[in-house]
């Protein structure tokens, strides 16, 4: 079978935590070394499996942050009831050890060739993967159009909030804050919704591609939203992150 | 061989013996694993019934809930390692259920909206040992965790208790149900930690 | 109240379940509903993980299309909810 022949695709290579970084309160950039990455696309996720000394063994999904050519990254947010998140958030150093297994997907990616204009939907940690395909085209040099839609709760809830906030590359980038918003603030201050999209998004005319990424019901309500304003369903990506909490 | 994350350890430790099963930890939280959808079946619309016996039986909601009921307390323990202690339950029990029907059938086969299949031996239905639960926690039983109505078999584990149960097949073999087909135990008694065939 | 198909996931999440089955990236992979007759990519299909096991479901009718259930170390794959998968 393939699996053992592909290294880097299906077996699972040991990482060393590098640097990391907190970009807000319960989220961290989390840098990982592996000796034979093969590198990958925006829009990939990687499986971590964690091992306690007992044997126990934890494994999760978690979205690339970081560019193709730009070393492994992960963002990862603490759940409060989580098992996994509360260690790489809080407890994880650089040297630790875990495991890696990617990149992994090849429908939630986008590279250059795929044109646009692009507008990427983003609800809470689903800024991860969109995040990394603003990075592949920064660095690619692309001059793409491309417009951000990102919901979050709060404005120190907004991850990445510095580099998205530089429009230098010609990204254009909207927040809607939808619990609380700062003193003046003069962006969206309630949950993505049909007015919204149809202020936002690119006209159906210019044949966009729009990548939607968060909560479960995030993207259910605005995939509906964008095939309610003409986009065609194949020209809608998709990536659904559950729910947390109840 | 699997490096060891520093400082990494499962959150939740196992409750010592006696109380719980083997293996398991106790929670306080009420958790929510579900196979699909929540299916929305109007009381209207609802029906419980057996089947395999002399004649076919059903209730509607109306019928089902005229039926004498009881209110219980009892742990439950879930293969996923967590155990809830101390849970309140209304129902009506299998055993007034199936009063009602005729059979000489050895295993039963519970059927629920969205499908969900399980099997058990019917003696475990019986003896004031199982019921319909159609209340929770001194409410109605709600969607996400089987309400209207869900078969309620707490010695067991708690997957042999659907959500959404709609009803029994009996039968005289014992033919896997859902979980069962894929390899979880036949029988799955928490105190012999019958987790998966073979165990 | 809570709906559970919020807490569903979708085929992106198995990618790597799907690569260790198959041999192959799968969430491009197309596939037919044997119930409904739905057209789909893996990669859109509604996956619910009740940590029993991983339920793949149809987006336009429910129907269970594949069941992922990995019991010590082995995993048991059963497809026959699809009436293909190119």
């Amino acid at each position: 079978m393939a699996g053992t022949a592909v290294r880097g695709r299906l077996t699972w290579q040991t990482a060393t935590a590098g640097s990391v970084n907190d970009e807000t309160a319960t989220v961290r950039t989390i840098g990982l070394d592996v000796s034979d990455w093969p590198g990958h696309r925006a829009g990939q996720h990687v499986d971590i499996r964690l091992t306690a000394d007992d044997g126990y063994q934890a494994e999760r999904a978690y979205s690339i942050a970081s560019a193709p050519g730009e070393p492994l990254a992960i963002t990862v947010e603490r759940l409060d009831d989580g098992e996994v998140s509360p260690y790489l958030t809080e407890e994880l150093q650089p040297g630790d050890l875990l495991e890696v297994r990617g990149p992994i997907g090849g429908y939630f990616v986008w590279e250059p060739a795929f044109g646009g204009p692009l507008l990427l939907l983003a609800g809470g940690s689903g800024i991860v993967p969109l995040r990394a395909m603003l990075r592949c085209r920064r660095s690619a040099g692309s001059s793409v159009p491309a417009r951000l839609l990102y919901s979050s709760r709060s404005w120190e809830d907004v991850i990445y909030r510095s580099e998205l906030d530089d429009a230098a590359d010609g990204v254009e980038v909207f927040h809607a804050l939808t619990r609380s918003q700062p003193p003046g603030w003069a962006g969206y201050a309630r949950r993505v919704d049909g007015q919204m999209l149809a202020e936002v998004a690119w006209p159906v005319a210019q044949g966009p591609l729009a990548y939607v990424c968060g909560p479960t019901s995030f993207v259910e309500a605005v995939a509906s939203g964008l095939v309610g304003l003409g986009y065609p369903a194949g020209r809608i990506k998709t990536e659904r992150f559950g729910a947390t909490g109840q | 061989m699997s490096p060891i994350s520093r400082g990494f350890r499962r959150k939740r430790q196992e409750a010592p013996a006696g109380r719980v099963p083997p293996g398991q930890y106790v929670t306080t939280d009420f958790p929510v694993l579900s196979a699909g959808p929540t299916p929305h079946t109007a009381l209207t619309n609802w029906t419980f019934s057996i089947q395999g016996g002399r004649e076919p039986k059903s209730w509607t909601w109306e019928e089902f809930r005229a039926l004498p009921a009881e209110t219980l307390t009892t742990d439950i323990h879930c293969v996923t390692r967590w155990s809830k202690l101390d849970t309140t339950w209304e129902g009506v029990s299998l055993d007034v259920l199936l009063a009602a029907v005729e059979y000489d059938a050895q295993y039963v086969l519970a059927f629920c909206d969205g499908g969900y299949t399980t099997n058990l031996p019917m003696a475990d239905l019986t003896g004031g040992r199982a019921w319909v639960a159609f209340g929770y926690g001194g409410g109605p039983l709600a969607p996400e965790h089987g309400g209207p109505a869900r078969l309620l078999v707490p010695h067991l584990y708690f997957w042999k208790s659907a959500k959404w149960v709609r009803g029994l097949r009996l039968r005289d073999t014992d033919e896997p149900g859902f979980w069962e087909m894929y390899g979880y135990h036949m029988y799955g008694d928490p105190w012999l930690e019958q987790r998966y065939a073979g165990d | 109240m809570i709906a559970l198909e919020d807490f569903a996931l979708d085929g992106n999440a198995i990618g790597g379940l799907l690569i260790e089955v198959f041999g192959t990236e799968m969430t491009t992979a197309v596939g037919t509903c044997a119930s409904c007759g739905a057209i789909s990519q893996v990669a859109e299909l509604a996956v619910y993980r009740p940590a029993l096991g991983t339920v793949v479901r149809c987006r336009n009718c429910d129907a269970v299309l594949m069941t992922f259930v990995r019991i010590r170390g082995i995993i048991c794959v059963d497809l026959e909810g699809l009436a293909s998968l190119t």
